[in-house]
């Protein structure tokens, strides 16, 4: 068998990124909600919140850990593998990712050693302001790979000298056209899929009936952010959806499997794309439901694929993606709204309801993957769109090599993902107060090596 | 602007690989050292690096930043050549990153895996790490003489990370652990210094330029403290681990302080050997640099922030300072 190098890159690259882009999505908003945890028990001196943040922070430094050395690998891989863009694009990437590196990598890093550890070190007021500084760098360290990752979608603020990209404006680099709605609607993603996590963790340990009052207040908390927030993110997704029609409209189509401009284009709820024939086999059709979700006007133009002949997206993987991110997200919707009507006035939740949420608990991570598919493969085959393709800028490995290392990433994150949801049931049979004796050994097993 | 802003970045970059070096140097060996101690003490080496390690790890990633934001081309051309070891201490670093979390939450039956994937990820790691620094040295060439020389500092390096990891226990940790670092020392301290020699001898016989910046005068004059000063904070580690009564009224931090300061010397060492280049014999670094107007955009957000990151890390040092204590999260 021989494979295109060139494509095994590419798997390569994605195959790190969403390994990577998994821990993000759960801490940036984990953060928040351990900092909202520790505030309540400040205020209220309740020692249920004490225990929901001394059982949560666990699993936090876990997927914070599993995110940082993720993360590292993706700075390296540039260069590794697609040398070609940081000597296009350089003049954009680096200062983005220098700056992320600056303001926010740096600052979660070291105060979360004062947050995980330092508590009964520094003052409760120093250790309130530590657990903000990793929230609050996590969420700036998304600012900036996401205006990277939205000027690679939506370039703006430059001009080209023999190739190379050089700025013209900083403002517009940052603040490209895209970037407000990517920036908003994956930092909702974030907290959504940390929403359902611990709701659906709370709801595990309730059905064993691991824990007490901190199970419910932590599971309360998760229901009512997810219940608020769903509705938001289809919003904010809607004027996302707007924007790319605007500047990205081959993408648009690939989502949509349209083939030929028209006006009052349907919406396609079922089809097999076919790149050969051009053209969508078994479609399910809602009439003019494309045209109005897209212009919100019935009789709307969507652009479609045949004027990008060649310049556009493989269309299957992208309509499909785009479908998956939507039925998961309407799923969310349905499951915190039922979850919050039970939930209402500190009722019971039904055994029906606490199933589901333990089903729903890494929901987000399929959105989240599922929709960056969306948007990254919808972006092919730029790797700037309209400025430089990917093809131009991959580095010149043996199919032997790429494939080589892949296989070593595939079986390394396997284990490691298995390790990681392993260890999250482990922590979450046991009762919180079992936890927080010490963080690193239990007494009765320090001498004896498993 | 445009002669001055590339050795500025290269200056910036040199100190976050040095600080990287120092700093995870000393997690990483004491990850290597781990096999070595029974249980408990497993647990107190680990969490005498508990609050850092994380951070440590974040200056690979400013001094790999600047080199993509000062030095795009050489960035691609520096880390295409060095694919294969890249990857593996990537491998490295995420498996060691993991296990020092999972082998205290993967539950008790796992822990000994855990334990041996800290262990190994270390030692990919840091062997990976030498082997690139070898490679690059020899200006990326596949020759035999660059092969050897790259497995040459592939095993000094880890000789380096464990004294430094030997230096950190002795001034966070005591008793009958204290002791035990201070005999681990005792065995690292020659690999160590037999590689430095050996290094030192091989670079300016791998490179001819290296060479002749050394070796004639007036500069081997000049040049003359940064040898001396390695050979006497070495002669003062074999002396203070031969003296264990130095070490015990208070001067833990001899063990450490004359590391650092022979990886201070080696590194200005080095800048000097490769200046300009940045790709050696291949690359200046004003052929490889960005673009000025890119270039001063991130040098202002440096001016802020290296500053500031450089002071909040000494702070998280101040408030975890003194003997290590087991890691609680209460």
């Amino acid at each position: 068998m021989d494979f295109d190098p060139f494509i095994l890159a590419r798997i390569q690259f994605a195959t790190n990124i969403s390994f990577h882009i998994l821990f993000p999505a759960i801490s940036i908003g984990l953060a928040w909600v351990l900092l909202f945890f520790r505030l309540r028990f400040t205020q209220t001196g309740d020692q249920a919140w004490e225990d929901a943040y001394l059982f949560w922070v666990k699993i936090f430094a876990l997927t914070f850990a599993m995110g940082v050395v993720s993360g590292i690998t993706m700075s390296f891989q540039f260069g590794t593998n697609w040398p070609g863009f940081m000597e296009k694009a350089g003049n954009v990437a680096g200062p983005l990712l220098g700056y992320e590196v600056l303001s926010a990598f740096f600052l979660e890093a070291s105060f979360l050693g004062i947050m995980l550890f330092g508590k009964d070190r520094v003052s409760n007021r120093m250790h309130l302001i530590s657990s903000f500084l990793v929230a609050f760098g996590t969420t700036l360290s998304a600012f900036w790979i996401l205006s990277l990752n939205s000027w690679m979608q939506t370039p703006a603020g430059y001009h080209l000298e023999d190739g190379v990209v050089m700025v013209d404006s900083w403002m517009e680099v940052i603040f490209n056209p895209s970037f407000p709605y990517r920036f908003f609607h994956m930092l909702i993603a974030c907290l959504l899929t940390s929403a359902f996590v611990i709701a659906g963790v709370s709801a595990w340990r309730a059905l064993r009936n691991v824990d007490g009052p901190a199970t419910w207040k932590v599971m309360k908390t998760g229901v009512m952010m997810a219940a608020v927030l769903a509705p938001i993110q289809i919003l904010v997704g809607d004027f996302h959806g707007l924007n790319t029609l605007e500047h990205q409209p081959a993408k648009i189509a690939a989502m949509e499997a349209v083939w030929e401009t028209e006006k009052g284009a349907p919406f396609t709820i079922f089809a097999l794309p076919d790149d050969n024939t051009r053209s969508n086999r078994y479609a399910i059709e809602v009439p003019y439901a494309a045209s109005f979700i897209l212009t919100h006007d019935p009789m709307g133009e969507v652009k479609g694929l045949n004027e990008f002949e060649g310049e556009h997206p493989p269309v299957a993987i992208v309509f499909w993606s785009f479908r998956v991110m939507l039925a998961v997200g309407g799923l969310m919707l349905l499951v915190s709204w039922w979850a919050a009507w039970q939930l209402r006035n500190n009722k019971t939740p039904t055994k029906p309801l606490l199933y589901a949420l333990s089903a729903m608990t890494f929901s987000g991570w399929v959105a989240v993957l599922a929709g960056w598919y969306v948007t990254e493969i919808g972006r092919q085959p730029w790797i700037v769109s309209g400025v430089l393709k990917v093809q131009d800028v991959v580095a010149d490995h043996s199919s032997a090599t790429v494939g080589g290392t892949l296989i070593g990433y595939i079986l390394l994150y396997g284990f490691l993902l298995a390790s990681y949801i392993g260890a999250l049931l482990n922590l979450s049979r046991k009762p919180a107060a079992s936890l927080s004796l010490t963080a690193v050994s239990a007494p009765q097993t320090t001498n004896k090596e498993a | 602007m445009e002669y001055w802003l590339p050795i500025i970045y290269m200056g910036i970059m040199g100190l976050a690989l040095l600080i990287y070096v120092i700093l995870d140097g000393y997690d990483l060996g004491v990850g290597l050292l781990v096999p070595l101690a029974d249980e408990a003490e497993k647990d107190m080496m680990i969490a005498s690096i508990g609050p850092f390690w994380d951070a440590n790890e974040t200056w690979i990633v400013l001094g790999i930043g600047v080199l993509l934001i000062a030095f795009p081309v050489a960035h691609g051309i520096i880390l295409t050549s060095l694919y294969l070891p890249v990857t593996l201490m990537l491998m490295g670093l995420i498996l060691r990153g993991v296990a020092f979390d999972l082998r205290v939450k993967a539950g008790d039956h796992r822990r000994g895996l855990w334990n041996k994937a800290f262990f190994g990820g270390s030692l990919i790691a840091s062997v990976a790490q030498g082997w690139m620094l070898g490679a690059y040295i020899t200006g990326l060439q596949s020759s035999t003489t660059s092969l050897l020389f790259s497995a040459l500092i592939a095993m000094t390096l880890p000789a380096l990370y464990l004294i430094l990891g030997c230096g950190w226990l002795l001034m966070k940790t005591d008793g009958d652990l204290r002791n035990k670092a201070i005999g681990w020392a005792r065995m690292a301290i020659w690999p160590m210094g037999l590689g430095l020699f050996m290094v030192s001898i091989a670079t300016p016989m791998v490179s001819s330029s290296i060479a002749e910046k050394w070796f004639t005068l007036p500069n081997a004059l000049y040049l003359m403290p940064i040898p001396m000063v390695c050979v006497f904070c070495y002669g003062v580690i074999v002396v203070a681990l031969n003296k264990t009564s130095v070490l015990k009224q208070g001067y833990s931090w001899l063990i450490f302080a004359c590391t650092v300061a022979i990886c201070l010397m080696a590194s200005l060492g080095l800048a000097y050997s490769i200046f300009p280049d940045i790709v050696i014999g291949g690359l200046t670094i004003w052929e490889s640099a960005a673009s000025v107007k890119s270039l001063q955009f991130t040098l202002v957000g440096v001016v802020i922030t290296l500053p500031v990151i450089l002071f909040y890390t000494f702070f998280v040092y101040r408030i975890f300072h003194g003997k290590a204590t087991a890691l609680s999260y209460e």
